[in-house]
Formats: C-alpha cells, structure tokens, sequence
C-alpha cells in the first residue's frame, strides 16, 4: 500500500553527511584532490624525462616548507575545536576556533610568501621550475581560499545574521580546513624531499 | 490548519514565483528554467558547430577548390570540434539532468540552485567567448586537442590558442558543477520509498557520468592551465628544450580525452533506458546488467586512453594491454544491446513514435561505429588508419549515433513535459528520415575515403586521387543534415505554440517527471511522491505523498542515500544575481588572463568579492529560515 509521510517534525538542517553542504564540499574536495593528484604526476612524469633534478641550481630550501607542515599540523587543532564547536552549536566556542583559526592561516600564508623566496627556481627557467611553482601556487590558492572563507564565517558569527545553517557551514569549512592541511603532505614531499631523493 | 491541495498549490505558486521582469529572468534559479536555457543554449552551439562543418564540406566538395583558405580552413575544424565537444555533447546532456534528475526523483529543486546557474552562465559566456573570437579571427587553429609543440608559443602566435585554452577552463568549471549538483541530486534528494534499486537508469547514467566528470576534468583543466602559462608567462612544462614534455600534454588530454566519449554517450545509453521501456510498454530488460555495464564502461573508459597515442611510440607492452582494454569495453556496450534487445523482443506492442524512432536510427549507426571501434582498437590497424578519414567517420559514428540520435530521441520525447505541447509528428519523422539518411551519405564514404589515404584536416586534394566523388556525396549528405536541423528548428518553433496538448503522461511513461503537470510549475510537485516500486506511474495504486512541507517558503527534502528514509527539510536559498555577477567576473579573469597573468590577481580579488556578496546572508531569508527552523537534535555534552 502506498503511504503518505507527513514530515512537517523533521529538522530543517543537519551535520555531516547529512547535510547537502557536506556533499557539495565532497564534491569540491574530489575534484581539486585529483588535479592535485594530476599534478604530482605531472612532476614525477617531468622528473622521468630529465637527467638532472633539479637542472640546475639547488633543491628547494627546507626550512620554510618544513615549518609549515608543522603549523599546518597545528592548525588541525582549533580547526576541530571550531568544528566540534559548530556542531554542538556553541556560538562562543565556535567564534574562539574561528579566530584562531584565522590566526593561523595568516601564520601561514606568511610563511607561504617565504617558501616562494626559498624555492631556489623559477618558473620560466625550466620545466622542473614550472611544476615546482605550479604544485606551490595550486596549494596556495587553497590556501587562501579557505582562509577567506574562514574570514567570512567568523566575521558572520560576530555580527549576524545567523541562523542554526551557519553552523553547518562552519563545520563543513572547517572539513575543508583538512582537506588543505593533508593535501600539503603529499605536495611537500614532492616539492622538498621529492629533488632530494630521486 | 490543514489546506486543500489547491490552496497549497496556489501559495506554492506564489512562494516560487521569480520576480517579474529582467530581473527576475536574469536571476532565477529555477532548475526548469536553467535547464531549458541550458538545453537551448547547448543547441544554439551545435548549430553554430554544424554551419562550420556545413562550410568545410563545401571546401572539400570539388578537387583543388579555393572556397576557403588553408588559414580559416584550419580554424573552421578547430572550432568545429571544439564547439561540439565542449559546448555542446557535453553540456547538452548535462543540461538535460539539470532538467530531469530532480523531477525524476521526485524532488522540488536541484541540491545548489544558484550554483546551477553559475554553471549555466559560465558555460554561455565561455561559448560566446569562442564565437566572437572565431569571428574576430583569432579562432583556436590546431584541432580540438591542441597538441604542443604546435599549439605552444613557438609555432602557433598570437592568442588563437589561448582562446582554446580558456574556452576548455570555462566549459570544464561548469560541468564540474554541474557533475556535483547531479551527483548530489540525485544521491540525497529522492522520494522517500526510491531505494537505490529503483533509481530510473537514466539518473543512474548521468550521477555515473558525473563521477567520470569529476575525475577526468580536472586532468584537461590543469593540462590547458600549463598550455596557457607556457605561452602567456613562459612557463617550460611542454618544451622540450627546457626539460618540458611535449607528451605529457597527450597524457593529460587523453586521460580526459577518452573518458569524454563515454562521458557523452552513457547519459545517451540511459535515455534509451528510459524511452525503450514506454514504447515498448514493459520494463526494461536487465535493470542491473544494464547498470552495471554502465558502472563497468565508465571503470574501463579511464584505462583506454593510451589508444589514441599508439602512434608517439611509446613501448609496446604498454600498447598490448591498451589494445587489450580497448577491445574489451566492447563487452559492457555489447551486454547493453542485449537487453535492449531483449526489451524490445518481449514487448506485445511495440509503438512507433518519432522518439523510437530516433532510438532504432542509434542502433544502426552505434553498431557500425563500435565495430569500426574495435578495429582502431588494434594498434597494428591504427597505426595504419590513424589521422585518416577513417577516423573521422568512426568517431562520428560514435558520437552521433550514440549521444546525437538518443539525444534528439530525448528532445522528441520530453518536450511534451517541457512545454505543455507535442512536437508534430510529421515533421520529426523528416527530422528523423533526413538525419538518418543524410547521416549515412555524409559519412559512409569517409571509411572508403580513409582507406584510400586521405589524411584529416587537409583543405584541398588535388584531382587525381580519386576523392573528388566521395567528398561530394559525402557534402550532400551534410546538406541533407542541416536541412533535418531547419525541420526539427520549424518543427519545434511551431509546436510549442501551436502543437496539439501533451497532458500530463502523453506516452503512459512509469517515471516520476511525468507524474507533475506539462509544463512543469518551478516546484514541480505540489506534494513529493512517495514511490514503491521502479515504474511508480505502472502500478494500481498511485504513489503515496509527502505532506508537511511548508507552502510559504521554498522547501524540499532531503533523504538518505541508501534507503530514501527522509531526514531533513532543506530550505533554500532565494533566486539571486549573485551567480550572474560571478559568473561576470570569472569571465573577466579567464579573458583577461589571455592578455595578461595580472588578471588572474585582480580578477581573483573581483570573484571573491563576489562570491561573498553571494554567501552573505540576506536578513530576510535568515528571518524566514529562523521561523521554519527546527534544530537537529544535537548532542550537548559531546567533548569539545
């Protein structure tokens, strides 16, 4: 027999997968994981065809990378503070991992300007050059993306207007926030240890 | 209070209804209206595409003809192939899911309306940006895959390449949206009661296509960014002299390349899945074997894409096993047939309406170019075929007969649902007729053609090689095409206005789209279906429905992905200008990074503003959201 459902009770949102948000920032994390993905190739497909690596001049200098991938792996804890935060709908928690969050991303975007100076090559000097700056910008721009974002929904949190969704986005920001933080270990060990070894 | 079902469908009207004017149509976010725009869109560039291949058949008709030179010639097949492929085959058929898949669930809205319509403007301005740069002169010259080194900056000046090269940034972003919201869509917003076994196959065909998307796409988008950069800021990733690679474009490409064949065709696949059953007025044959050869194909589709490199030398064990998995996709398309066959054998009455009829042209011109396929599958064959008009009509075989013709069959046969109005019958058997015909004569010859040695992309032959009558049937039957083109434009021109009433369900179709009015009102179901069975319109009983969702606010709701169980009411966001205004200032970086690579700053900062003013919040949606809102029942004492 065919029923009729009223669901006139249900919630208007939910967290995790539940949320369409999620699906949407899946999506999105799917596909930039594989240009990510395409990008290593490229290098590793790059470096096959190439003597030397890197051609001339030297590897890339450890110290600025390295750091990062430090803070990067901080950075995972205010990150899963806000989220569980969020998910618990504790404004003033949320609001404090937000602003440490922000925090953090300033740090490294810093750093970032000085990982750019270190890299010992540039993009027009070779192709080694071209797909080192190619996996450092690709990173950067997530970098900054989520950043902004993080921006955004902290300065929503503090001024309004706010409704139970935003905690969903924060969540799902902060689901992003990991993407940024694993997808570096990959490409750090291309740009940094990658020219070393091989 | 409890309201009548008119009531309910009269305050739905007025909560869905866009704002009047310019501005209302410029900020829809109706997935019906989106959809048509897309559809019409995605058309409008394959009759742009077809008047350039019109042209070139013109120039090849007669021996030593200087209709056109060599230089436009060149631009010609390129915007040829580039309008067709990725403004048309692929978007069409996404257009097509945007239209469907949400009312084939049984839902209201798609899952991100407005990025919907990011989507859509994206696609537009990427395609005028090609049209308007063809007529300028700088239309893309090197082909649709635009190898380096001749597509780099040492062979191929000015900015006919970066042209290419943005229009494949522009198409790509928008499909992988769209893939998204399909993918989307159709996994969390079904009818309650739609387990993932009773999902129609022509939702399963675009969310599989989708997933293809998402993991092909980004592999060309980043191969034209390197494209791009090499030529704009003289980056060495395809220079050889520098430690670049020439082939590491070919890998690129083609790893989308060939997926792109089944990425266009399988969405084609499921329409027939769809269509075949209502005219054959039984279910279809082998629902699973028919999904899984899908899933199977579009697996195997992403180890084939070596076969169009057998030529660069590349080692042979390599080639044996390309060779190997390109003979064996034969096997999922090949199961495919079967259960069509099979469809169609234990129908008691088959009916003959112009939408089968389309779906009968697919078979024979599919077959002819899948057994041309498993030719150029073995490399010794290929080597000796490739780059020769063999090609040409092998892969026009494919394409046409297995995404054109299922196609036109779904615009035949969906376009009562569209507008309220059938196509005239008449008219779509010329359509039909013409298009088969012309089809054949078009491209037939070009397999004799190949063989005899005549190489693609050349503008003229000279007279003694014996070409000169081929080439001129072959550019009669092309004029033959566009004239079924004129009677299927006329045809629908007239139809909507004036053809006979459609009805709800004209073709006693099983599907939930045909269980909302012709045309559909924005949100498509004053009640959501509550479905029991894969052929909810076949049974005795009509479906069940969902009550409770709010009338007052744009609502639908959200279920869970393996068993359909409601979970959620999701309200949504209101229509806005704020995807237009994006999808402006995309525009304006991707154009702008042709000339100069400070577009890609200051655009960037313009697209984040916009994305911005996008996600901001307006406070009346937020007052209207908080008046609906139910929280989720969260746990309060989790740890932090």
């Amino acid at each position: 027999m065919n029923r009729s459902i009223d669901v006139s009770g249900l919630p208007t949102y939910g967290y995790g997968s539940r949320a369409l948000t999620w699906w949407g920032t899946a999506g999105m994390m799917l596909t930039e994981g594989v240009v990510f993905l395409g990008a290593v190739a490229a290098y590793f497909y790059l470096r096959l065809h190439s003597e030397q690596w890197p051609p001339y001049g030297e590897s890339p200098q450890l110290f600025w990378g390295t750091l990062n991938v430090a803070i990067l792996a901080v950075s995972a804890l205010p990150n899963h503070y806000a989220k569980k935060c969020s998910e618990r709908e504790d404004l003033r928690g949320a609001r404090r991992g937000l602003v440490l969050c922000v925090v953090f991303g300033v740090l490294l975007l810093g750093i970032r300007v000085f990982e750019y100076v270190g890299i010992n090559t540039t993009y027009t000097g070779s192709a080694y050059g071209s797909i080192t700056f190619a996996l450092l910008t690709l990173h950067t721009v997530h970098l900054l993306t989520d950043f902004i974002d993080t921006v955004v929904l902290a300065v929503l949190l503090f001024t309004g207007p706010l409704e139970g969704r935003r905690f969903v986005d924060v969540s799902e920001n902060c689901l992003y926030w990991w993407f940024v933080v694993v997808s570096w270990i990959p490409i750090y060990l291309t740009i940094y240890i990658a020219p070393r070894l091989l | 209070m409890t309201l009548g079902r008119l009531e309910e469908a009269a305050a739905l009207d007025r909560t869905w209804a866009d704002a009047p004017g310019l501005r209302g149509w410029l900020s829809t976010t109706d997935h019906h209206a989106i959809g048509r725009r897309f559809i019409v869109t995605a058309f409008g560039f394959f009759v742009l595409a077809g008047l350039l291949a019109v042209t070139m058949r013109l120039q090849l008709a007669v021996a030593d003809n200087d209709l056109i030179g060599p230089d436009l010639y060149n631009q010609l097949f390129s915007v040829h192939g580039t309008a067709m492929m990725f403004l048309f085959a692929v978007p069409v058929m996404e257009a097509m899911g945007v239209y469907l898949v949400p009312m084939m669930v049984g839902s209201r809205s798609i899952a991100f309306p407005r990025l919907n319509a990011f989507s859509y403007w994206i696609l537009l301005f990427g395609g005028l940006m090609l049209f308007v740069a063809f007529c300028l002169n700088i239309g893309p010259e090197v082909g649709w895959f635009s190898y380096p080194p001749l597509a780099g900056p040492e062979y191929s000046a000015g900015k006919r390449q970066d042209v290419w090269a943005q229009l494949i940034t522009f198409s790509e972003l928008s499909a992988l949206l769209g893939a998204i919201n399909i993918i989307t869509t159709a996994l969390k917003m079904r009818a309650p009661g739609m387990t993932l076994r009773r999902i129609p196959l022509l939702v399963w065909a675009l969310v599989i296509t989708s997933f293809m998307v998402l993991f092909a796409m980004p592999s060309v988008m980043l191969g034209s960014t390197f494209l791009l950069t090499d030529r704009l800021v003289s980056t060495q990733f395809y220079n050889p002299a520098e430690g670049g690679d020439a082939l590491l474009w070919q890998h690129l490409f083609w790893f989308f390349g060939h997926p792109e064949v089944y990425i266009i065709f399988l969405p084609g696949l499921g329409m027939i899945s769809q269509i075949l059953p209502t005219f054959c007025g039984r279910k279809v044959f082998g629902y699973f074997g028919l999904l899984m050869a899908m899933a199977v194909t579009a697996f195997l589709a992403f180890g084939l894409w070596v076969h169009h490199m057998f030529t660069t030398g590349l080692p042979p064990v390599g080639m044996s096993f390309f060779t190997a998995a390109s003979i064996l996709i034969a096997i999922p398309t090949g199961l495919q047939i079967f259960c069509w066959i099979a469809t169609i054998a234990g129908s008691g009455q088959l009916r003959f309406a112009s939408p089968m009829l389309f779906i009968t042209g697919f078979f024979f011109i599919f077959i002819i170019g899948g057994l041309t396929g498993v030719m150029l599958g073995s490399m010794t064959l290929d080597s000796q075929l490739h780059d020769s008009y063999f090609v040409v009509a092998h892969l026009h075989y494919v394409l046409i007969g297995g995404a054109v013709f299922p196609l036109f069959g779904g615009f035949h046969y969906w376009f009562p649902k569209m507008t309220g109005r059938h196509l005239s019958e008449a008219a779509a058997r010329w359509t039909f007729w013409l298009f088969f015909i012309g089809f054949n004569i078009a491209f037939f010859p070009m397999h004799v053609l190949g063989l005899q040695g005549m190489t693609r992309r050349i503008y003229t032959y000279s007279s003694d090689t014996g070409w000169e009558a081929l080439n001129m049937l072959s550019t009669l039957g092309s004029i033959i095409i566009a004239a079924s083109i004129l009677v299927f434009i006329g045809n629908v021109l007239r139809s909507r206005r004036c053809g006979v009433l459609a009805g709800d369900n004209p073709w006693n179709a099983a599907t939930l789209e045909w269980a909302t009015p012709s045309p559909p009102p924005p949100y498509s179901f004053v009640r959501p279906p509550v479905v029991s069975s894969r052929e909810p319109l076949w049974e005795v009983e009509a479906p069940g429905e969902v009550v409770g969702l709010p009338t007052d606010i744009r609502s639908t709701l959200v279920t869970r992905v393996h068993d359909a169980a409601p979970d959620h009411v999701e309200l949504l966001v209101s229509p806005s200008l704020a995807p237009l205004l994006a999808a402006l200032a995309v525009s304006g970086m991707f154009i702008g990074s042709i000339f100069t690579p400070w577009a890609a700053v200051w655009g960037g900062a313009l697209v984040a503003i916009c994305l911005v003013y996008w996600f901001w919040p307006r406070n009346r949606d937020t007052q209207e959201h908080l008046a609906h809102e139910i929280k989720p029942e969260v746990d309060l004492q989790a740890p932090a």
